[in-house]
């Protein structure tokens, strides 16, 4: 199982260490990472590997959630499943 | 594969485009509560909807994060009370309301749909009790919802139900008009009402569905006028297809959280329908898809047409998205929940009758439409013939959901707040269809409902 984490917002340092931090800490495993910086707009979307969580998905969503805030970075955690049956048939 | 594209635009529809599920709804059968003793009925009524949809809130919520889609409602539709009520002559029927509120209450639903009563052929026992204790039920409970269905192609219009039901109405605005008449918001009248739909207020659980089951309603006008916006210079059949291709990613996402709640709650997956429901908040309005196709306001000349090709759209996208498609299916248009329809009742663009016109190509009928306290209930009971006329000729769903705004006149605002949102009191004709109402009977099938 597999879920999407974006951030977007305004660049500053430490913020792929921190998310991916999180991901660590979890067990959650980072597969793929797109990231670009354009002027000083931070966009990244890393793909991770959720089989072997440590904990509930929920938890995830809430602490990159909490990270997004204090970073002031909107940071949104998704399943998958949602992208594929979107834009797939 | 995943691309960056694809990521991105799913979620800007979700967080600039106001796309969400509307409603995931379970419904659920009674019909193992009836007893003759209606304390105990009510009890049964209790324990069965708290023991089925006890984790519904919870585990609706648990898919939000899942995916990162708001589920805006987690509803609950049940068998017609009034099928229960039948078992219990000589009972108030309220008792079932209560029944259904206790449990709404411990299920944290936002509303239970199903006080309601199928009389389209004539009344059997227990229907007449029914529907004349709607008002006080709809008085005295906050999250209940009640239906009757008066007409279908298939038997025709029974209007006797049509005059008792002007009567209701209006009774039902009266009792709670010291809170903007919101009773009768509560409340809607249908031909040929579906057994599977999942949004309110008509939602109930018809007789021929399983003991339980998980419908699923999208929205998603914002998507659609984004997507059409995109794109001013496109032909007609053009912008059905974008449409199309727009309401099979809204539906995709309903099949999904469908097919996980049904998982996740160990019950059947009912259907999803596909509908393009508004809200009052900006930029979640289907008047402003509408106006996005080249109309200047919702309301003028070629609105019919606009909505016709909308309607048909979302349905050729959308059913492909789904396993199973079914409820009301459609574009919705209630007045006082979409701003752009709002703005054109204002204005006096958008009259009641153009949205009768419009009734006969989207899906539903009359909805959420304020008018003067000083209606009489015969006048409502021929706006219901004439909107069920429309659905019983045309083999489609109609409703009524009007609210006599009493002590307003034409022009004043009713206030509801929340999804069910603020509406003008728009002006009824003057002229008076007593005579025809008070005649009583049923008007025949039409000729095309001999089928077989």
């Amino acid at each position: 199982m597999r879920a999407v984490i974006t951030v977007i917002g305004k660049d500053n340092v430490g913020i792929l260490h921190k998310v991916s931090g999180i991901c660590a800490e979890m067990g959650v495993n980072v597969i793929e990472v797109t990231q670009s910086v354009l002027q000083d707009m931070f966009a990244m979307i890393m793909l991770v590997d959720i089989t072997n969580m440590n904990r509930d998905f929920s938890q995830l969503v809430d602490e990159m959630t909490n990270l997004g805030e204090k970073l002031g970075l909107s940071i949104h955690t998704m399943h998958e499943d949602i992208f594929n049956s979107m834009h797939n048939i | 594969m995943l691309n960056v594209y694809n990521i991105l635009e799913t979620i800007r529809m979700i967080q600039d485009e106001c796309l969400d599920i509307r409603t995931i709804t379970m419904g659920i059968s009674l019909l193992d509560c009836i007893d003759t003793d209606i304390d105990k009925a009510c009890e049964k009524v209790y324990n069965k909807i708290v023991s089925k949809a006890g984790n519904l809130v919870e585990i609706g919520q648990r898919i939000e994060k899942e995916y990162g889609i708001p589920i805006v409602n987690k509803r609950i539709s049940v068998t017609p009370v009034a099928i229960l009520a039948a078992a219990c002559p000589n009972e108030n029927p309220v008792k079932f309301a209560k029944a259904l509120q206790r449990a709404a209450d411990t299920c944290g639903v936002n509303f239970i749909g199903g006080y309601s009563a199928l009389v389209h052929k004539g009344f059997s026992a227990g229907d007449r009790e029914l529907i004349k204790s709607i008002p006080e039920a709809l008085d005295v409970t906050q999250n209940i919802c009640s239906s009757v269905n008066i007409g279908s192609t298939k038997s025709g219009i029974n209007m006797d139900a049509v005059k008792l039901m002007g009567q209701i109405i209006r009774e039902t605005a009266e009792r709670t008009a010291d809170r903007d008449c919101i009773g009768a918001a509560k409340l809607v009248v249908f031909c040929n009402a579906v057994e599977d739909n999942p949004f309110m207020a008509g939602a109930f659980h018809g007789i021929g569905e399983p003991d339980c089951e998980i419908h699923v309603g999208v929205s998603g006008p914002g998507v659609v006028r984004s997507a059409l916006a995109k794109h001013p210079d496109a032909s007609i059949n053009e912008l059905a297809d974008i449409i199309k291709k727009t309401a099979f990613k809204i539906t995709r996402m309903g099949q999904l959280v469908g097919a996980r709640a049904s998982e996740l709650l160990g019950v059947p997956f009912g259907i999803v329908d596909l509908s393009l429901a508004p809200t009052p908040a900006i930029g979640d309005s289907v008047a402003h898809i509408l106006e996005e196709m080249g109309l200047e306001m919702c309301g003028t000349h070629g609105t019919t047409a606009c909505l016709a090709m909308l309607n048909d759209a979302v349905k050729k996208g959308g059913v492909m998205a789904s396993s199973t498609v079914g409820g009301l299916s459609g574009a919705f248009i209630p007045v006082s929940e979409d701003a752009g329809m709002i703005d054109a009742a204002v204005d006096g663009v958008l009259s009641l009758e153009k949205l009768e016109a419009m009734t006969a190509v989207c899906s539903v009928g009359l909805d959420m439409i304020a008018v003067p306290g000083d209606i009489a209930p015969e006048t409502i009971s021929a706006i219901i013939a004439d909107e069920a006329a429309i659905g019983m000729v045309n083999t489609k769903t109609t409703a009524v959901r009007l609210i006599p705004a009493i002590g307003k006149k034409e022009g004043e605002m009713l206030e509801f707040g929340g999804l069910l949102g603020s509406g003008p009191v728009m002006p009824v004709k003057d002229k008076s269809a007593v005579k025809f109402i008070n005649r009583g009977g049923r008007i025949p099938a039409p000729m095309h409902s001999l089928k077989n």
